[in-house]
């Protein structure tokens, strides 16, 4: 039952971080950033075993890695974007926040160029000359 | 986990114990002293809040393949 574990330290930090915010905000909101993080790392270790299942089928399957590869990025980059952009909102900081999550998009593009150049192949083919 | 709850308790009552120190040294007139306090307090909280964060990056580059 892991799930009442990581709700019941969300809960407690909730808990302390009001009462922090009263005397120092500061301080409250590195609490903040620190049970987020402390929840992710938590959750990371099961993501693992789905990441090395989706690996077996590609393997399996016999689809490119290169694509499996793309994938597992731009899951990692969105994951981090909206991490930061979570953290920083807290703070208040709306635009930089948004500024993050959009670094996160165009990256996320940059790294699908390759792809969609492929699938445009794919279609140029299909279509008659 | 366990390591991690107990830090996180460690952080609330460091927020805690500055303020009531912040308060104490206020009072007794050392304002400087004060906020020199409550730095080194926001230091040390950072710390481990960065210590903590660089696992989690070094975790999801592991797993999502970043080179």
């Amino acid at each position: 039952m892991e799930i009442l574990q990581l709700a019941g330290i969300g809960l407690l930090a909730t808990v302390l971080i009001l009462i922090v915010r009263e005397q120092k905000p500061v301080f409250a909101y590195m609490l903040a950033v620190f049970v987020g993080a402390a929840i992710f790392l938590e959750l990371i270790g099961n993501i693992d075993s789905v990441v090395s299942m989706l690996e077996d089928l590609a393997d399996r399957s016999g689809v490119p890695s290169v694509y499996l590869k793309t994938m597992l990025k731009v899951i990692g980059v969105a994951y981090i974007a909206e991490f930061a952009a979570q953290i920083v909102r807290d703070a208040g900081l709306e635009s930089v926040a948004g500024k993050i999550e959009f670094a996160g998009k165009m990256l996320i593009l940059v790294m699908a160029v390759p792809i969609i150049g492929v699938m445009i192949e794919t279609v140029l083919n299909l279509l008659p000359a | 986990m366990n390591i991690e709850v107990s830090t996180i308790f460690q952080i609330a009552g460091i927020g805690i114990i500055v303020a009531m120190i912040h308060t104490v040294l206020k009072q007794m007139g050392k304002e400087d002293m004060a906020h020199w306090v409550t730095v080194i307090g926001f230091v040390v909280v950072l710390f481990m809040v960065v210590r903590l964060l660089n696992e989690l990056f070094q975790e999801i580059k592991a797993i999502f393949l970043f080179q």
